[in-house]
């Protein structure tokens, strides 16, 4: 059995490009769910107060209408949405999800009706039972109305590059006196592992002292173990400050520190708009046309 | 690989930053239409981020960047790339009279299998009742079923006054509602290899061949015409039509009556991912006329409105439902081609 969570499915483009879609799980799912009939409930009450004005004339076409439009929205809220908002309803939007191809392509209409329709089943026999447990059994957690339109639901996730600035401090890098060293250590070091040491430095402050002291003590001996720098590089160092000089090597290079705002995100920026005069300059493979400016 | 991050970063951080700009215009405006020069400069910075992503996705130490250029590159290509084969407006008309039929009749082989499944439940529904009377508690899906035909048939034709009058739109709403959620279930249980829309199918059958059944022996024939025949003649071959579709998509899982067989299983359910809709569409709106004429056409007997005119009424749907299946949408070309 599959356990589910956060699953990638990885997608390779036709220009072979690899990029990974992170799919989102049956909790998550549930919880848009639960938002979306929210929406739809609170919709119905609106629907309700308008169609009462109704039963002034006539009292039978009110409940057929409202009875009607109770049909029509539980149906039709999601392929309404998922169809005008590109896969997503108001609850997937607030938990940032959103359905897509499985193939990463753009969903056709057919596939938005397909998905929806097959809830006559995801739903059985209440709150979504079978849907629920055909999305913890399936690799990409798909329900039924999933597999049958070859959509997934995946966390659409808005990333940032990483702020640096508080870490890299321009402080003096006793390591970098060693720079056959400092490649060996760019050499061996994963992205998993660069990723940590990067994380455990940004959310320093929020560690208890003594975890703080631990996680630090953890990863210096661990980094140590990989590439062992001479006594006088390190002599008076702490953990922490041990790591700190280890990032600097990964994320920055031995640049200057002039080099370093441009890592942590000081974009260059002239009259209000992003320069691209020179971004094609020092690269292969595509972009060696020149194309029209974007019309701001 | 070598690589001088920083300059690839300085570089590459404006192009990222264009086609992040485009993808949020796309989020919010999702009908959002570009002109020539705007769409080709949007592929160019997508290209552009792709490769940065191709080169970053061999070095270690920017996984960050790489998720960030991985997750632009991702809504992008999701927006450039579409596997919709006509990007034209959607035209009702041309829908219905052309898709529609053509799309029944190319997979008339599912629908003549939910027609033999119905027809045989009915044929079981109508034996129960006419081996065993008892079976009548067990076979009759509504309660008001359960009494005397030719009592029912007396009190109706002796009612003085509309029974259901004031509830006719209301009455109306909960047999479209309902119908159409029967429709949809046999359409959804196509996914368990067709065995449930088989069933759904089979069971409806014998219901219908009970109660069938029930008012022939007890001769009153002619007010069961009338009273199934003008909403049945529509109801009835619409849930064939939407356990059809169900069988489609049981084909599609296994592969069974496909002629690409070989193809994978994704393939198989993109191909018949458009006959779906347009069959289901075609469902929708056959229960949705089906339902206004049970409420307020078939619950009348005589003396409000003759037998005979009901029957000549549903029978007269019927034949234009089989023809309109049978040639809508056929060209003079497809008829040569075929031939």
């Amino acid at each position: 059995m599959h356990m589910p969570g956060t699953h990638k499915l990885i997608i390779t483009t036709p220009e072979g490009i690899k990029f990974p879609l992170l799919t989102a799980g049956p909790v998550t799912r549930f919880s848009a769910w639960v938002i979306d009939w929210m929406c739809i409930f609170a919709t119905l009450s609106i629907v309700g107060q308008i169609v009462q004005l109704f039963s002034l004339i006539n009292q039978d076409l009110s409940y057929a209408l409202y009875g009607l439009a109770y049909f029509f929205l539980s149906f039709s809220y999601s392929i309404i949405l998922e169809g005008f908002w590109n896969g997503q309803t108001l609850g997937k939007r607030l938990l940032k999800l959103r359905v897509m191809d499985v193939q990463g392509l753009h969903l056709t209409f057919s596939q938005i009706v397909v998905r929806n329709l097959l809830r006559a089943i995801d739903g059985l026999p209440f709150a979504y039972m079978i849907g629920g447990i055909t999305c913890f059994v399936t690799k990409n957690s798909q329900r039924f109305g999933d597999i049958a339109a070859n959509t997934i639901v995946v966390r659409h996730t808005r990333t940032t590059q990483p702020e640096l600035t508080q870490i890299l401090s321009g402080k003096f890098n006793s390591f970098k006196a060693f720079p056959h060293l400092c490649a060996r250590m760019r050499q061996k070091v994963s992205p998993d592992l660069a990723q940590i040491v990067l994380d455990a430095l940004l959310r320093r402050n929020t560690l208890e002292p003594e975890a703080r002291i631990k996680v630090f003590k953890h990863l210096a001996d661990h980094f140590k173990s990989l590439v062992l720098f001479p006594e006088d590089a390190v002599f008076g160092l702490s953990d922490e400050q041990y790591m700190r000089n280890i990032l600097e090597i990964l994320f920055n290079d031995g640049k200057t520190s002039d080099q370093k705002k441009i890592i942590t995100g000081e974009q260059e920026v002239k009259n209000g708009t992003a320069q691209s005069t020179n971004d094609d300059e020092g690269r292969t493979g595509y972009g060696q046309e020149t194309f029209p400016e974007t019309t701001k | 690989m070598i690589l001088d991050l920083n300059k690839f970063i300085t570089q590459g951080r404006v192009t990222w930053s264009e086609l992040e700009e485009i993808l949020d215009r796309f989020d919010n405006d999702p009908g959002l239409k570009m002109r020539l020069p705007e769409l080709e400069r949007f592929h160019h910075v997508y290209q552009q981020s792709s490769a940065d992503l191709a080169r970053l996705s061999e070095f270690s130490a920017q996984q960050d960047v790489r998720i960030y250029l991985e997750s632009i590159v991702a809504r992008a290509f999701s927006l450039i790339h579409t596997p919709r084969k006509n990007p034209n407006r959607f035209r009702f008309f041309n829908w219905f009279f052309n898709t529609f039929p053509t799309t029944f009749r190319k997979h008339a082989a599912a629908f003549w299998l939910a027609l033999a499944v119905i027809m045989a439940g009915s044929v079981f529904g109508g034996a129960a009742i006419g081996l065993d009377d008892e079976s009548k508690v067990a076979l009759m899906p509504f309660s008001h079923l359960m009494q005397d035909p030719a009592e029912r048939v007396a009190k109706e034709e002796a009612a003085q006054k509309d029974k259901i009058a004031g509830k006719k739109s209301s009455f109306a709403s909960y047999l479209i509602s309902n119908n159409t959620r029967v429709a949809f279930l046999a359409l959804s249980l196509g996914i368990t290899w067709g065995i449930g829309t088989l069933l759904i199918l089979f069971s409806n059958g014998v219901f219908l061949g009970a109660t069938v059944a029930d008012y022939i022996l007890a001769g009153q024939s002619k007010f069961l015409l009338a009273w199934l025949l003008p909403h049945g003649s529509i109801e009835l071959p619409a849930i064939i039509l939407a356990a059809q579709a169900g069988l489609v998509l049981a084909g599609a899982l296994t592969g069974i009556g496909n002629k690409l067989r070989q193809v994978s299983l994704k393939t198989r359910f993109r191909q018949i991912m458009p006959d779906l809709f347009t069959l289901m569409g075609g469902v929708c709106l056959m229960l949705l006329w089906a339902g206004f004429i049970e409420a307020f056409l078939s619950q009348y007997h005589e003396p409000f409105i003759s037998y005979s005119t009901k029957i000549i009424f549903g029978a007269a749907q019927l034949s234009v439902l089989i023809i309109f299946l049978s040639i809508s949408g056929k060209t003079r070309k497809s008829k040569r081609e075929k031939a």
